[in-house]
């Protein structure tokens, strides 16, 4: 299996790779209006502030929507996986994948409680992943 | 935009579609050129205006010699086309130029000249979509669809009968890739691509190109062929991460370009007669028709599933068969409005009888991007 595609950081995202390497989910904030956003820009999307700042997310989510995917990419292996999309707490989604279930519609529940994991995938990045949240 | 300033004067598709191993994607947009311009009774050095996506209008000019005095290099994905249309027209009543060539070409199926589908691991999407296995369209076009199910109750049936119907239309196009009749067990039985697609709820990949050529309403009654007005346009752009959508059940981009060419247009949705919405996977006519306003949020499903959309329905939709049935190289926006254009035309394979209004509505990248036309047959 060829190495598994990963992100490459840059200056403005650098933060977050860092945040998921030390077991943390960093978002960000406009420091005037509250509102959490991401992806990762030095700047608030709407409004265009610069006063912001990095904050640690709670890690809380739950299951927006997804696919399986029946045909998998050469470096996701061969068995079938689902492509999610995660409400997080502090209101931002991102894209994910659900680990530490079956990999089916019943299992894969919308609306499901979720929380973040990490796992190292170089020396540089960990990705971060979501499990059904434990109680 | 004016009404009706601008016409449709010059429309074709490349002269073999499907798989053509034989020409490579510039090669494709010429074919597709030579076509239309035939079709206008024009040659390359009429036409001071080039439009095109995928290849640079600086290609296609040089290929074509054609020494223009308006580019439009616009590239959203499918729907590029619409905003080419949208943007010529914007042109033309301007005076930038008087004659508008747009041309699409793709070797989607025989990749011959064609680049690859990849994205840089630093951009925004190589970092925060692509390490989760997205492969390309089949794994981020569909991950709004489970909660717009679940929100409104749409069955993996009722996504199934999209493409059922719409292969009815295909069945009367001779150039429609696919024309057999296909059930929904077939199409709930045919491969699973991701889940809940599978293989006949998403489009065809293919080869094939086509052009448009407008000019002047005033210009356009010179031409051989019955000018066809653009009504009314729109467009607009949301995320170029499909995560990042406001709301999965419904299409900002859609909204806001639909809205913008019915306000321009005048028209009312009675009006329309003849509909086109850019099916890259089954759920889009269902969005298309809630976000354009023909249904309430949630009513697609009844409105297909009631054979609205169908042979003998009130709002014929996707005559050709789709992309689903038609043809999609990539890019299909341009085969929405080659059909719009034959309807209206009323060379249709599948002619609506007497339609006047037809609306052409595209969508570009995963939701990132959307062109509505609305054309009209009457000056």
């Amino acid at each position: 299996m060829p190495p598994r595609i990963l992100p490459e950081p840059t200056p403005e995202t650098q933060h977050f790779w860092d945040g998921t390497r030390n077991g943390e989910l960093l978002l960000q904030r406009c420091k005037e209006t509250g509102e959490a956003y991401f992806p990762p820009r030095p700047f608030a999307p709407k409004t265009g502030s610069r006063n912001v700042e990095v904050f640690k997310a709670s890690g809380r989510a739950t299951l927006y929507s997804y696919v399986i995917n029946h045909r998998p990419r050469p470096d996701m292996g061969t068995e079938p996986y689902a492509i999610a999309v995660v409400q997080l707490e502090e209101g931002p989604r991102m894209m994910t994948n659900i680990v530490g279930c079956p990999q089916t519609p019943e299992a894969l529940v919308l609306d499901m409680p979720l929380e973040v994991v990490f796992e190292k995938m170089s020396d540089t990045i960990s990705l971060p992943f979501f499990q059904p949240a434990k109680g | 935009m004016m009404q009706k300033s601008v016409a449709v004067v010059g429309a074709a598709e490349t002269t073999k579609m499907g798989k053509i191993p034989d020409v490579s994607v510039i090669g494709l947009h010429a074919d597709a050129a030579l076509n239309a311009l035939a079709d206008a009774g024009l040659k390359p050095t009429d036409i001071d205006g080039v439009a095109c996506a995928g290849i640079s209008p600086v290609e296609l000019a040089q290929y074509l010699g054609i020494t223009p005095t308006y580019a439009d290099g616009t590239s959203v994905g499918g729907c590029s086309f619409m905003l080419h249309v949208r943007h010529a027209a914007a042109a033309i009543n301007a005076g930038l130029c008087t004659t508008v060539l747009i041309t699409h070409g793709e070797s989607g199926r025989s990749r011959v000249g064609a680049g690859g589908f990849g994205r840089a691991p630093s951009s925004l999407m190589g970092q925060f979509e692509m390490p989760y296995g997205v492969t390309a369209p089949p794994t981020m076009f569909t991950i709004p669809v489970l909660r717009y199910m679940k929100t409104y109750g749409v069955t993996e049936e009722d996504l199934a009968n999209v493409a059922v119907i719409q292969r009815e239309w295909a069945a009367k196009n001779p150039r429609a890739s696919y024309r057999d009749p296909i059930t929904i067990d077939d199409v709930l039985n045919s491969d699973m691509i991701a889940w809940p697609f599978r293989k006949l709820m998403c489009c065809l990949v293919t080869d094939g190109g086509g052009a448009l050529i407008l000019t002047s309403a005033e210009r356009a009654k010179d031409f051989p062929q019955k000018p066809v007005y653009v009504l009314g346009t729109g467009e607009s752009v949301e995320t170029p991460l499909v995560s990042q959508m406001e709301d999965f059940t419904t299409s900002k981009a859609f909204r806001v370009s639909g809205k913008k060419a019915f306000d321009e247009a005048g028209i009312s949705h009675a009006d329309v007669d003849h509909l086109m919405i850019y099916d890259a996977f089954a759920h889009l006519p269902l969005y298309g028709l809630e976000d354009l306003g023909f249904c309430k949020p949630g009513e697609a499903k009844d409105f297909i599933n009631g054979r609205n959309t169908a042979i003998g329905g009130k709002l014929p939709l996707n005559t050709n068969g789709g992309g689903l049935s038609y043809m999609h190289s990539g890019m299909y926006g341009m085969y929405a409005l080659q059909e719009s254009v034959r309807q209206m035309r009323g060379i249709a394979p599948a002619q609506v009888d007497g339609a006047k209004i037809s609306v052409c509505h595209g969508v570009g990248g995963m939701f990132a991007a959307s062109g509505t036309v609305i054309f009209t047959n009457e000056a």
